[in-house]
C-alpha cells in the first residue's frame, strides 16, 4: 500500500471532519439527553429538535476574543488546547471503521491510541500550568493523577484481549471475532471466564480516561470554577470541548473493537460499518446516560476504586487467562 | 475481605439502581412549561403586586379612605382624593373620588395588610409576575393608570 501525498491529506481531512461534527452533535445529544432524563425539553428552538444549536453554538465560540491571562505562560497556553485536539485527531487514523474503511491499519493499532490518549493528560497538565491559576493547577494535578491510575487497569484489560487475540492489529482481533455475537470478546470464552468483568473494567477506565462524569475531577465546577480550562475562552475553550467529545468517540470505538465485535453483526448477517456505528453510538448513548445519573465521586474515591479493586481485579484476570491459556 | 466484595456488590447494585431510574424517567412525559411561548396560570393565592379592582360601571371600588395607606408597614401605598359634584336622587352630592393611587413596589414586602384593611373589597393581589427592569423607576406603579388601561382591553 503506497501513501500518496493526496491520500494523506484525505485521510486527515475525513478524520477532522468525523471529529468536529461528532463533538457538535453529542453535545446536542447530550443536552437533549439530560434533559430527557431531568423531563424537559432541551435544547428545541433554533432548527427542528433544535439542531441548528451546534453550529450556532460553534459560530458564537469562533467569533469571541481569544483572551490570554496576565502572568500567563504564553506559549504553553496556546500550544495545550492544540495538543488536546491533535492525538485525539491522530487515533482516528488506525480505528478500523470497517473491514475497508481505515485510514491506515498498523500491526500496533493499540499500542498507539494508548500512547495518543496519554498525551491528552498532557494538554490537560500543560492547560493547567500555563494559565496562571491555582484552580487551574489543583485540576490538573488531579487529572494527571486520575489518568495515571486509570491507565493501568485499562492497559491490563487491553493486554488480556490481546493475549486472548494474539495480536494488537485492530483489524485482526475485529476478524477473529466475526460470525455472531458468541465470537466476541465480551462473553467468556475458553481462554478466559472473566471477560465480561473486563468488559466492565474496560468501560469504566474509558470513562475516567476520557474525564467524563462521574470521573470529570478536572473540572469540577463546584470546587474548581471549571477546572483546567477556567481561563479559557473562545475557540481555546472549544478545541477542550471538542477533544472532549472525540476522545469519548475514539473510547467508545476501542471499547466495540477490543469486546464488542467490532463491524461484526450479532447474528454473522451484513458485516459493515453501519454495525460499527451502531455499537459505538449505543455505547455513546450510555456515557451520557451515566453522566446525568451519578453525581461526581471524590478524588479519594476515586483513585481507591482504581487501585483497590479496578487494578487486583484486572491483574487477578490476566493471571488466570494466561492460565487458561496455558492449559488448554 | 468479605467487606471488600460485598462493598463492590451492592456499589454495583446501586449503581444499577440508579441507572434504571434516569431510564423510566427518559420516557417520562416533560414537565416543564416553553417559558416565553407558554406560561401557566397563578394558583388562586398568590402574591402579586396589588392592583385596584373596578365595579359593574368600570370605575375602581375604592372609596379613597386611605386605610390601605394607613396599613402599610411599608409605607409603599399613596393617593389622593377629589371631590366632585354627583346627582342622586334629584339632590347635589359631594363624593371624594380617587385622583391617583401609586404604589411603590420597590419597598413592598407582600404583607397583604392593605387588602386584608380594605373595607370595601377594591383592591386584591395581581397575578403579575414578569417583573424585571433594570430601573428602579419602573417599580413604581401608577395603579390608576393600569387599571383604565386594563379596563379599555376588557372593553
Amino acid at each position: 500500500m503506497s501513501l500518496t501525498l493526496l491520500n494523506v491529506i484525505v485521510a486527515v481531512v475525513i478524520a477532522i471532519a468525523f471529529a468536529a461534527a461528532n463533538a457538535a452533535y453529542l453535545v446536542w445529544a447530550e443536552r437533549r439527553g439530560a434533559a430527557r432524563i431531568q423531563r424537559r425539553p432541551g435544547p428545541n428552538i433554533n432548527g427542528p429538535f433544535g439542531l441548528l444549536q451546534p453550529p450556532i453554538d460553534g459560530i458564537k465560540l469562533m467569533t469571541k476574543q481569544l483572551m490570554i491571562p496576565g502572568g500567563a505562560d504564553k506559549i504553553l497556553f496556546m500550544v495545550a488546547p492544540v495538543l488536546a485536539m491533535a492525538p485525539a485527531i491522530m487515533s482516528f487514523v488506525t480505528i478500523p471503521f470497517s473491514e475497508n474503511i481505515v485510514a491506515r491499519n498498523m500491526d500496533i493499532g493499540v499500542l498507539m491510541i494508548f500512547a495518543f490518549a496519554s498525551m491528552g493528560a498532557m494538554a490537560i497538565l500543560l492547560a493547567g500550568w500555563g494559565s496562571r491559576n491555582k484552580y487551574s493547577v489543583m485540576a490538573s494535578v488531579r487529572a494527571v493523577s486520575q489518568n495515571v491510575s486509570y491507565e493501568i487497569p485499562m492497559l491490563i484489560t487491553a493486554i488480556t484481549v490481546i493475549m486472548v487475540n494474539g495480536s494488537m492489529d485492530l483489524k485482526a482481533i475485529n476478524l477473529a471475532q466475526a460470525g455472531g455475537f458468541w465470537h466476541w470478546n465480551i462473553f467468556p470464552s475458553l481462554q478466559s471466564p472473566l471477560m465480561p468483568v473486563s468488559f466492565i473494567i474496560f468501560f469504566i477506565c474509558s470513562l475516567a480516561e476520557t474525564n467524563r462524569a462521574p470521573f470529570d475531577l478536572g473540572e469540577a465546577e463546584s470546587e474548581l470554577v471549571a477546572g483546567f480550562h477556567t481561563e479559557y475562552g473562545s475557540m481555546g475553550f472549544g478545541l477542550f470541548f471538542m477533544a472532549e467529545y472525540a476522545n469519548i468517540v475514539i473510547g467508545a470505538s476501542l471499547t466495540t473493537l477490543l469486546f464488542l465485535g467490532g463491524w461484526g453483526c450479532p447474528f454473522g448477517l451484513f458485516p459493515g460499518v453501519w454495525w460499527f456505528l451502531l455499537k459505538i453510538y449505543l455505547l455513546i448513548a450510555t456515557f451520557i446516560w451515566i453522566r446525568w445519573t451519578f453525581p461526581r465521586t471524590t478524588i479519594y474515591g476515586l483513585l481507591n476504586l482504581s487501585w483497590k479493586i479496578l487494578i487486583p481485579i484486572s491483574l487477578f484476570n490476566l493471571l488466570l487467562t494466561a492460565g487458561f491459556m496455558k492449559v488448554f | 475481605m468479605g467487606g471488600y466484595f460485598s462493598d463492590i456488590f451492592y456499589g454495583g447494585k446501586s449503581l444499577l439502581v440508579g441507572l434504571s431510574i434516569t431510564f423510566r424517567e427518559f420516557f417520562k412525559p416533560t414537565v416543564t412549561v416553553q417559558y416565553p411561548y407558554q406560561t401557566i396560570k397563578m394558583s388562586a393565592r398568590f402574591r402579586g403586586h396589588i392592583e385596584l379592582l373596578a365595579d359593574d360601571t368600570g370605575s375602581p371600588k375604592c372609596v379613597a379612605c386611605g386605610m390601605c395607606q394607613r396599613a402599610c408597614p411599608s409605607s409603599c401605598i399613596s393617593l389622593d382624593s377629589v371631590s366632585v359634584d354627583i346627582e342622586v336622587d334629584g339632590k347635589v352630592k359631594k363624593k371624594k373620588v380617587l385622583s391617583r393611587y401609586d404604589l411603590n413596589f420597590t419597598t413592598c414586602s407582600l404583607c397583604g395588610q392593605c387588602v386584608e384593611n380594605c373595607n370595601f373589597g377594591a383592591i386584591d393581589f395581581s397575578k403579575e409576575y414578569n417583573l424585571a427592569s433594570t430601573r428602579k423607576e419602573d417599580f413604581h406603579f401608577d395603579l390608576l393608570d393600569r387599571l383604565k388601561r386594563l379596563e379599555e382591553k376588557k372593553a
